[in-house]
C-alpha cells in the first residue's frame, strides 16, 4: 500500500442538521428530503439513492412539509407562512407565495396534482390551485380553533382530513364545511392530558390512521367517527406515518428512535378478513424520527440525529445484493472541505461559515500506525462569516492558499489571504464580475492563477486572477447543445490545459483552457457521477459513478483507456459493488503514476492499476492478511484494490505531496454529543 | 383435574386439592408426552420411549389400548381433525440425531394390544424437544423449530415453507429457536429465541413475504409459550421465574406474574381458559388463575443446581434433608413424596441471573436427636471467600429451627466436612461439633454458657480446639458410634483422636492415594474403621490393633453406612457403570452385590430408617430390613432398592428386584394435559365416598348409630359425645399405641445394641490371636448376629400383631 505521514484531522466540527420531512415522488425514482436548517436535498433512487442535489438552505426560510406535484414540482412550506416552489434546475427558490393564514404546519397535495392544501397555525385548512408557473388561492374550509399539524387528502379528491390538537377533522372539499369530528381522548388518572395528532392519513377505504403523542397508532372509521383499531407502539410519542401506495403497509417513526411497520394482513389463509398488524420494528435513530417515506421498495426514515436511513423491503426484491442492503446517510455525498496543497491549509465548509485551518508538523519518524508527537500544533487561522440569512452553496481555496472563494445563493465572495508571519489578513477583492449565479461548485487552477465557477445551464466560468487582489473574467463555456441543469462537479488537469464539468443530466464535457474550446464529450453512462479527477501525468480522467463503477478516460485520445475496458470487461469485485456509499473525492500520487486514490465515507483505497484486478473469489478487504504473510507468499495475494478502514467516518481525504496524506474524520460520538439529548429510556443490564 | 407424565408414569393431580388422585403405570420407559384423546374428554394418549402409545381412561386409571410403534417416541399430538392417527417423533432410520415427525394411524381393531405400523412421515429434521412442534388453527399446518430454522407445513396444499433468522449471534446473544406455540384461531405463531425474544410470525404462507414482529421483555431464553385459548393474549416464561402475559401481542400491554421461584419450564392452558400452570425445573407444578393470580402449587422434591449438602435424614421426621430453592434446606417425606418444609437458611434475596456468585448452602449436619443442626453457606470467590457457619437448635414451640450461632469465616478457606458427635443418651452441652477446613486445620465447637445478660439465648456455641497434622488439608471426620474417637483424614492420612482429651491415638496411611471417605463401623463391628481413598482402594482398619484388616481394589464413590445396623453400602464407578456393595466391616466379603445399577453416576446416597421393618424373605436383602438405601445420581434423579418384585408394583415382570425410579426429580413431564369438567362432579362424588368409606371402617360405634333407625335411639345430646367421641379416641389411641411402640422397640434396641457390643468386644478382648482364627471369628458373629435379629424381629411381630 505503501508508506505515508498521515495528518488525522478530527477538528472539522461539521454538525449536520436533523431531518424534518421526506417526500417521495409519487410513482417517481426521487425523494425529496428538508433539514431542519431549511436544506432541501433530493436523492435519486435510480443512482443508488445518490444525493444528487443540494438546494441550500436560509435562516430565514424553514420547511415542514414538502410535496411533490404533478409529477416534478416540489412544494415546501414552512413556519415562515409561505409556500415556496423550488426549482430544481437551478437549485433555487423559484418563486413563493405568502399563506396567509400564519406559520404553515402542514401540507398535501391532491392526487391529481392539481390542487395543494395547507394547514396553518390559525386553524385554518386553504386550497390553493397549482397553475403552470405558479399556484392561485382557492378557497378556505370551515376554520376552527387550533393548529392544523397534519392533513391528509382521500385518494378521490373529495375529503381532507386533518389533524389537531386533541381532534380530527374530516372536511368536504366541494362544500368545505366539517363533515366529521373525531375526539382523541386520552385520560390517565382522571388528569386530561392534551392529545397531539402528529401524523394522519386517509385510506381509500374510509379509514383514518392517525398517530399521536401518546405513542398510539389508531385507524378510525371516519363516516362514524368509530375506532377501528388502535395499537400502541411506543411509550412516547409517534410523530410520522407513511402508507404505501398500495394501502397495505404502514411504516410509523417514534420520538424514541424506533421505526415500525404496520401490515394489512388476511387472518387466515385465504379468508377476507384483514387487519393491520404491528410487525417489523427497527431501531436506527437515537432521535425522534421526524419524518418516514414508504416508496415501493424500501422503507425511509429520517430523524433529529441527521441520520437518513433507508430500509428495503427485503421481501419486494427479486434478489439478494446491492438494492436489498440497508443504507444510513448522515454526511452529505461531496466535499466540503478543500486543500491547499502546498501551504498546507484546510477549508471547512460550515452552512454560515468557512474555517481555514493550518496543519499541525511533526519532525519525528515512526513506524507503522505510531503516533507521531506534534512540534507545532494545527492553528485555527481564519473563521470567515457570511452575512444575511442565506447558507453557503460552495467554496474554495487554492492550492498556494492565498485566495479563498465562497458563494450562496445570491452572491459570491473572492478573498485574498496574506500571511505575514503569524498574523493573517483577510482582504476582499473588489470589483468581482457580475456573473450568472448561484455558483455550484468552485475550483481554483493547479498554479493558483485562475477560478472555475459552474453555474447553472451548464455553463463554466474561468476567471483570472490577478495580483494583488484582482480578477477578470476571461471566459464562459457552455455545452453545445445546451442543457438545462446546473454543473455540479469539476476538475481541472494540473497543466492547466483542460477542465472537466458534469452537470446535472451526468454528462461530462471537457474544455481546453488554452482556446477556450469544447473539447470532447464523454460518452454517456447512465449513472450519476460522484467524484472526477484528472491524472497529473496522463491527462487521463477518473470517473466514479454512484453505482460504483470506475472508468478512466484518456482526454487526448477522445477514448476510454485500455484499462478501463479491461475493468469494464472483467468486473469489479462483488464487495467493491456491494458498498453503499458514493466515493466522493479522488487524487493521484504524482511519484506513483499508477496509483489512483479515492475514499468514501468508511474507506481509503490506492487503486494501483499495475496490479491484477481481484476476482470474487478474492478477499477485498485483504491489508491485514497480507500484513501476516511473508514477503514471498505476499507477492501472490496482491491485487489492485488497497483498502483502509482505519479511518472513518472519513469526509476527505487528499495527497498533500509524495508520502504525507491529510484524513478529515468526523467520529459520530463527537457531533452526536453536540444533538439535543435523546428521550431517557431505561434499557436493561444498564 | 391436572394430568402430568413423570417417569415412567402419568399422575393426575386435583387442581382443587393438590393431591395425587392416580397414578397410571404400564410404560416401561420415560412417558414422554401426554395427550387428551380429542373425541373423548376423558380419555388420555400417552407415549413413551418404550415405543408404545397407550390409550388410557384416566377417570378410571385403567388403560384401554396399548399401540406398539416400535421405535423410540419422544413427543406425541393429538388433533381433533385427525380421527384416527396422532402425530409422534421418532428419530430418523440410520441416522443419528435426527428426528421426524411422523403420523402414525390407530387401527380401531378390538383387543387390548395393537401394533400400529402405519407410519407416513410428515416432518424432516425436527427437534427432539416437544415443544418444537407446534399444530396451528384447528390443524390447518404444523410448524416445527430447530436451531435457526422455522418449517411450516400445510396439510392441505402439501406445501412446506423454511424460514429461518440469521445465525450470525449478535452481542445481544444468540437467536436460535427455543419453544414454537400457533395461535388457536388466527395464522399467526409465536417463537421464542435463546436471546430473550419472542416473534409473532404471520403471513408465513408466502414464501417470501411472511412477517414478523418482535418482544422482548426476557433476558434471557424463553423457555416455553402458549395462547390463551381466544388467542388474544399470550404467555411466556423462561429463568426469569417471571410468567409474562402479553395483550393483544402489543410491546407494551403486558402483565407480569413475578417471584415463581424457579425457572419455568413448561407452560401449559386449560382448555376452558380459567387456568393455567406452568411446571418449574424445581419440580413444581403452579397453578394460576386467568387473572394472573397465583392459585397453588404442587411440589415434589426440589431440584436444585448443584446437591451440595449430601443427603442426610433428619431424625427427628425421618426427612430426606438436602439443598432445596437456592439458599435454603428442603425437608422432604419420602413416603408421601411431599416437601415438608423449607428452611432458608442463607436469608438474602437470591438473583437468577447467570454467571452471579451468590452465597449457597454447601454442608449441613443434624446432631443425633435432631435438637441441633449446623449449616455452612459459602460464596466462592477467587479473592476472599465468604464463608459462615451457622447452628440452629430445634424450637419444640414453634416446632421450627432457630439460628442460635452464626461464626464468621470459621475456617480461613472452605469447609470439607462437618459432624456432630453422636451421643444419644449424654447430656445437652456434651454436644460437639467438628468441621475440617482446607486451611489445614479441624477445630472443635462446643456449647458456652452464656455469661452476658443482655443475651436472648442462654447458650451458644465456641471453638474449643484446634488440631492439624503436619501442615496437610483436613478433608473428612467421623465420630465413632460411642463418640469416644475422632477419625480425620487429612489427605493421605486418617488420623484418630481421643474425643476428650484431643490426643492424637494414632494414624493410619495408605498411600499413594488420598482419603475420600471415611467411616466407623458400627455396632458389633464399631472396632473398625473404614476409609476409601481416590486411588481406588477401600480399607478396613482394625482400630485395636492399629492394623489394616482388609483392603479391597474398588474406585468407590459413596460409603454410607446404615446407622441402625453393621452394614455399610459403597457405590462404586466403573466402566461407565454404578455397582452398589453392601458390606460388613468385619467381613471381607461383601453380603450384597448388585452389578449394573444404573448408567449414571451415583452422588450420593442415604439410608432411611423404615418406620417398621420390612419381612425379608431372602438372607440377600437382610440388610434392607431397617432401612431403606436411597440414591440420588448425577441428573439429580432419587432412586430407590427395592425388595418387592414389580409384579406387586403394577406391572408385569419377574426380576427379584428392581430398581424403582420412584421419583421423578428431572422434568420428565413434557406435557401437561388437563381437563376440568364443567361442574367437578366427580370429585364430589369422590370425595363422598371416601368418607363413607373411612366411616365404615373406623368405627363400629358410628355404622349403629348411622344404622339405628331414629325413633330407637335415645336423645341426640345422649349420642353426640359417644358419636364424637368414638371418633376421636380411636385415632388417639392408634397414634398414641404408635408412639409408644416405637419408642419402646427403640429402647429395646438400643439395649440390644449395647449388649452386643458389649458382648464383641468382649470377645475382641478375647480374641488376640493371629489372623488365622480371624476367619472363624466372623464365622461365629454372623451366627450370633442372626439370633439377635430373629429376636428383633419378633418383637416387631409381636408389635404388628398386638397393633
Amino acid at each position: 500500500m505503501g508508506e505515508f505521514e498521515v495528518h488525522r484531522v478530527r477538528f472539522f466540527g461539521l454538525v449536520p442538521a436533523g431531518i424534518r420531512c421526506l417526500a417521495c415522488q409519487p410513482h417517481g425514482a426521487r425523494l425529496a428530503l428538508a433539514r431542519t436548517d431549511g436544506a432541501v436535498e433530493i436523492y435519486n433512487f435510480a443512482a443508488n439513492y445518490f444525493q444528487e442535489k443540494v438546494i441550500p438552505g436560509n435562516q430565514a426560510r424553514s420547511v415542514e412539509a414538502l410535496c411533490w406535484v404533478a409529477g416534478d414540482r416540489l412544494f415546501g412550506a414552512g413556519l415562515g407562512g409561505e409556500i415556496t416552489e423550488y426549482d430544481l434546475f437551478r437549485l433555487c427558490v423559484a418563486h413563493s407565495v405568502d399563506g396567509g393564514g400564519g406559520p404553515i404546519w402542514s401540507m398535501a397535495a391532491n392526487n391529481s396534482g392539481t390542487q395543494l392544501a395547507i394547514g396553518c397555525e390559525d386553524g385554518s385548512v386553504k386550497l390553493f390551485q397549482v397553475v403552470p408557473g405558479g399556484i392561485q388561492f382557492g378557497q378556505n374550509l370551515n376554520r376552527q380553533k387550533g393548529r392544523i399539524l397534519c392533513l391528509s387528502w382521500h385518494p378521490s379528491d373529495t375529503h381532507i382530513a386533518a389533524g389537531s390538537i386533541d381532534v380530527v377533522r374530516v372536511f368536504n372539499v366541494s362544500s368545505g364545511q366539517t363533515v366529521q369530528r373525531i375526539m382523541m381522548n386520552y385520560r390517565v388518572h382522571k388528569v386530561k392530558r392534551e392529545c397531539i395528532v402528529w401524523s394522519i392519513a386517509f385510506l381509500s377505504s374510509g379509514t383514518v390512521v392517525t398517530s399521536d403523542s401518546f405513542g398510539r397508532v389508531q385507524f378510525w372509521d371516519w363516516e362514524r367517527g368509530t375506532l377501528q383499531e388502535s395499537h400502541t407502539v411506543s411509550t412516547s410519542a409517534v410523530l410520522s406515518l407513511s402508507v404505501s401506495e398500495k394501502e397495505d403497509s404502514i411504516i410509523v417513526g417514534t420520538s424514541t428512535g424506533a421505526t415500525y411497520q404496520f401490515q394489512l394482513l388476511p387472518v387466515k389463509t385465504g379468508s377476507l378478513e384483514k387487519r393491520w398488524v404491528r410487525t417489523k420494528p427497527f431501531q436506527h435513530h437515537t432521535h425522534d424520527v421526524r419524518a418516514v417515506a414508504h416508496s415501493s421498495t424500501a422503507l425511509i426514515s429520517g430523524g433529529l440525529d441527521a441520520q437518513l436511513v433507508i430500509r428495503p423491503l427485503v421481501e419486494k426484491m427479486q434478489k439478494k445484493g446491492y438494492d436489498a442492503a440497508l443504507r444510513k446517510f448522515t454526511f452529505p455525498h461531496r466535499c466540503l472541505v478543500s486543500c491547499a496543497r502546498k501551504a498546507r491549509l484546510l477549508l471547512f465548509q460550515f452552512s454560515q461559515h468557512l474555517e481555514l485551518w493550518r496543519l499541525g508538523s511533526t519532525d519525528k519518524t515512526g513506524e507503522d500506525g505510531e503516533v507521531l508527537p506534534l512540534c507545532r500544533m494545527p492553528e485555527h487561522l481564519v473563521q470567515l462569516k457570511s452575512k444575511g440569512p442565506e447558507h453557503i452553496c460552495c467554496s474554495c481555496v487554492s492550492p498556494c492558499g492565498s485566495w479563498v472563494a465562497y458563494s450562496t445563493a445570491s452572491r459570491f465572495h473572492l478573498y485574498e489571504v496574506q500571511y505575514n508571519g503569524d498574523s493573517v489578513s483577510v482582504k476582499k477583492v473588489p470589483k468581482v464580475p457580475k456573473l450568472l449565479l448561484p455558483a455550484y461548485q468552485l475550483q481554483f487552477s493547479a498554479d493558483s492563477g485562475s477560478l472555475f465557477i459552474a453555474s447553472a445551464q451548464g455553463s463554466v466560468h474561468v476567471l483570472q486572477l490577478l495580483e494583488p487582489g484582482g480578477c477578470k473574467h476571461l471566459h464562459t463555456f457552455r455545452p453545445l447543445s445546451g442543457c438545462p441543469e446546473a454543473v455540479y462537479l469539476l476538475a481541472a488537469s494540473a497543466d492547466g490545459h483542460w477542465l472537466a464539468a458534469v452537470g446535472g443530466d451526468w454528462a461530462i464535457h471537457i474544455y481546453n483552457l488554452k482556446c477556450f474550446k469544447h473539447h470532447c464529450t464523454v460518452p454517456t453512462y447512465n449513472c450519476a457521477v460522484t467524484a472526477l479527477a484528472i491524472h497529473p501525468v496522463t491527462n487521463n480522467l477518473v470517473i466514479a459513478y454512484s453505482d460504483q463503477q470506475l472508468f478512466e478516460f484518456s482526454i487526448p485520445e477522445k477514448q476510454y483507456t485500455a484499462w478501463s475496458r479491461m475493468v469494464q470487461n472483467s468486473g469489479l469485485h462483488k464487495v467493491w459493488l456491494e458498498r453503499d456509499s458514493p466515493i466522493t473525492h479522488i487524487t493521484f500520487n504524482p511519484k506513483n503514476p499508477s496509483h489512483i486514490l479515492l475514499h468514501d465515507i468508511y474507506m481509503f483505497c490506492i487503486l494501483d492499476k499495475s496490479l491484477p484486478l481481484p476476482d470474487d473469489s478474492d478477499l477485498l478487504m485483504n491489508q491485514t492478511t497480507l500484513k501476516q504473510l511473508p514477503e514471498t507468499a505476499r507477492q501472490w495475494q496482491l491485487h489492485a484494490f488497497k483498502i483502509c478502514k482505519k479511518f472513518q467516518p472519513l469526509l476527505f481525504a487528499d495527497l498533500l505531496d509524495e508520502n504525507c496524506l491529510v484524513m478529515v474524520e468526523r467520529p459520530i460520538m463527537d457531533f452526536k454529543t453536540q444533538l439535543p439529548l435523546p428521550i431517557q429510556q431505561k434499557k436493561f443490564g444498564t | 383435574y391436572l394430568l402430568c407424565a413423570s417417569g415412567d408414569f402419568v399422575k393426575m393431580y386435583s387442581v382443587a386439592t393438590e393431591e395425587t388422585l392416580r397414578l397410571m403405570g404400564g410404560h416401561a420407559d420415560l412417558v414422554t408426552g401426554i395427550q387428551l384423546n380429542p373425541h373423548n374428554h376423558v380419555q388420555l394418549y400417552s407415549s413413551s420411549l418404550d415405543g408404545t402409545i397407550k390409550l388410557w381412561d384416566f377417570m378410571d386409571g385403567i388403560p384401554i389400548k396399548t399401540f406398539t410403534v416400535g421405535s423410540k417416541l419422544l413427543a406425541l399430538y393429538a388433533l381433533a381433525r385427525f380421527e384416527d392417527s396422532v402425530f409422534v417423533v421418532i428419530p430418523k432410520r440410520g441416522e443419528r440425531a435426527t428426528f421426524q415427525l411422523v403420523s402414525v394411524k390407530l387401527t380401531k381393531a378390538a383387543g387390548q394390544d395393537l401394533e400400529a405400523k402405519e407410519l407416513s412421515v410428515v416432518l424432516d429434521g425436527v427437534d427432539a424437544s416437544p415443544k418444537s412442534i407446534a399444530f396451528g388453527r384447528e390443524g390447518e399446518y404444523v410448524a416445527s423449530v430447530k436451531e435457526i430454522d422455522l418449517q411450516v407445513y400445510f396439510f392441505k396444499q402439501k406445501q412446506l415453507n423454511r424460514f429461518c433468522v440469521s445465525a450470525v449471534k449478535t452481542k445481544s446473544g444468540n437467536n436460535q429457536f427455543t419453544c414454537i406455540a400457533c395461535h388457536p384461531t388466527e395464522d399467526c405463531i409465536a417463537t421464542g429465541h435463546a436471546d430473550g425474544k419472542i416473534r409473532i410470525w404471520r403471513n408465513f404462507y408466502h414464501k417470501k413475504e411472511y412477517t414478523y414482529s418482535t418482544l422482548h421483555w426476557h433476558h434471557d431464553t424463553v423457555m416455553d409459550l402458549a395462547f390463551s385459548v381466544e388467542g388474544d393474549s399470550l404467555l411466556s416464561g423462561g429463568v426469569e421465574s417471571v410468567l409474562v402475559l402479553w395483550h393483544n401481542q402489543s410491546e407494551y400491554e403486558k402483565d407480569f406474574l413475578p417471584r415463581l421461584g424457579s425457572p419455568i419450564e413448561y407452560i401449559s392452558m386449560a382448555s376452558d381458559g380459567t387456568l393455567c400452570c406452568t411446571l418449574h425445573t424445581d419440580n413444581r407444578i403452579t397453578i394460576i388463575n386467568s387473572n394472573l393470580r397465583f392459585a397453588r402449587s404442587i411440589q415434589g422434591l426440589i431440584k436444585s443446581a448443584d446437591i451440595k449438602t449430601g443427603l442426610v435424614v433428619d431424625p427427628r421426621t425421618k426427612a430426606l434433608v438436602l439443598n432445596g430453592e437456592p439458599g435454603h434446606l428442603q425437608f422432604y417425606c419420602l413416603q408421601s413424596d411431599q416437601q415438608l418444609f423449607s428452611l432458608d437458611i442463607v436469608q438474602r434475596q437470591y438473583i437468577h441471573q447467570a454467571g452471579l456468585n451468590q452465597a449457597d448452602l454447601v454442608k449441613v449436619a443434624f446432631s443425633a436427636r435432631g435438637k441441633w443442626l449446623a449449616t455452612v453457606e459459602e460464596r466462592e470467590e477467587v479473592t476472599d471467600p465468604e464463608l459462615q457457619l451457622k447452628l440452629w437448635f430445634y424450637d419444640e414451640e414453634a416446632q421450627s429451627f432457630k439460628l442460635n450461632t452464626r461464626i464468621n469465616m470459621p475456617h480461613e478457606d472452605q469447609i470439607t466436612d462437618l459432624c456432630f458427635r453422636d451421643m444419644d443418651e449424654l447430656e445437652d452441652d456434651s454436644v460437639i461439633l467438628v468441621t475440617t477446613g482446607r486451611d489445614c486445620v479441624f477445630k472443635v465447637w462446643v456449647i458456652v454458657e452464656d455469661t452476658d445478660p443482655e443475651a436472648q439465648q442462654s447458650v451458644s456455641w465456641s471453638c474449643d480446639f484446634i488440631g492439624s497434622y503436619h501442615n496437610y488439608q483436613a478433608t473428612n471426620c467421623c465420630f465413632s458410634e460411642d463418640g469416644s474417637l475422632l477419625a480425620v483424614s487429612f489427605e493421605e492420612t486418617i488420623t484418630v483422636w481421643d474425643s476428650v482429651t484431643w490426643d492424637l491415638k494414632c494414624t493410619f496411611c495408605h498411600p499413594p492415594g488420598k482419603i475420600r471417605n471415611i467411616c466407623f463401623g458400627r455396632l458389633t463391628c464399631s472396632k473398625y474403621l473404614i476409609g476409601v481413598s481416590d486411588d481406588g482402594f477401600l480399607c478396613c482398619w482394625n482400630l485395636l490393633s492399629c492394623a489394616l484388616e482388609w483392603s479391597a481394589h474398588l474406585n468407590i464413590l459413596v460409603l454410607q453406612p446404615d446407622p441402625l445396623s453393621e452394614y455399610i453400602a459403597a457405590v462404586s464407578w466403573l466402566s461407565k457403570e454404578s455397582s452398589l456393595f453392601v458390606f460388613k466391616p468385619n467381613e471381607p466379603r461383601p453380603i450384597y452385590i448388585q452389578r449394573n445399577l444404573c448408567r449414571e453416576k451415583i452422588q450420593l446416597a442415604a439410608f432411611i430408617p423404615r418406620d417398621e421393618p420390612e419381612t425379608v424373605g431372602s438372607e440377600k436383602y437382610l440388610w434392607l430390613r431397617r432401612s431403606q438405601l436411597f440414591f440420588l445420581t448425577d441428573t439429580q434423579e432419587l432412586m430407590t432398592l427395592s425388595t418387592k418384585s414389580l409384579q406387586e408394583r403394577l406391572t408385569p415382570a419377574s426380576k427379584q428386584l428392581a430398581v424403582e425410579e420412584s421419583l421423578p426429580v428431572t422434568p420428565f413431564s413434557l406435557l401437561l394435559g388437563k381437563h376440568r369438567r364443567q361442574q367437578s362432579q366427580d370429585d364430589i362424588d369422590l370425595g363422598k365416598l371416601f368418607v363413607r368409606n373411612k366411616c365404615e371402617q373406623d368405627s363400629p360405634a358410628v355404622k349403629e348409630l348411622l344404622h339405628t333407625p331414629a325413633h330407637v335411639l335415645p336423645s341426640a345430646s345422649f349420642l353426640c359425645p359417644i358419636f364424637i367421641n368414638s371418633l376421636l379416641i380411636s385415632k388417639e389411641n392408634k397414634s398414641a399405641e404408635e408412639v409408644a411402640d416405637e419408642v419402646e422397640m427403640e429402647s429395646e434396641k438400643t439395649k440390644d445394641d449395647s449388649d452386643e457390643e458389649r458382648d464383641v468386644t468382649e470377645m475382641e478382648q478375647e480374641d488376640t490371636s493371629p489372623l488365622e482364627l480371624f476367619g472363624e471369628m466372623t464365622c461365629k458373629l454372623p451366627k450370633y448376629q442372626e439370633k439377635e435379629l430373629r429376636k428383633i424381629r419378633k418383637v416387631d411381630y409381636s408389635w404388628i400383631s398386638a397393633f
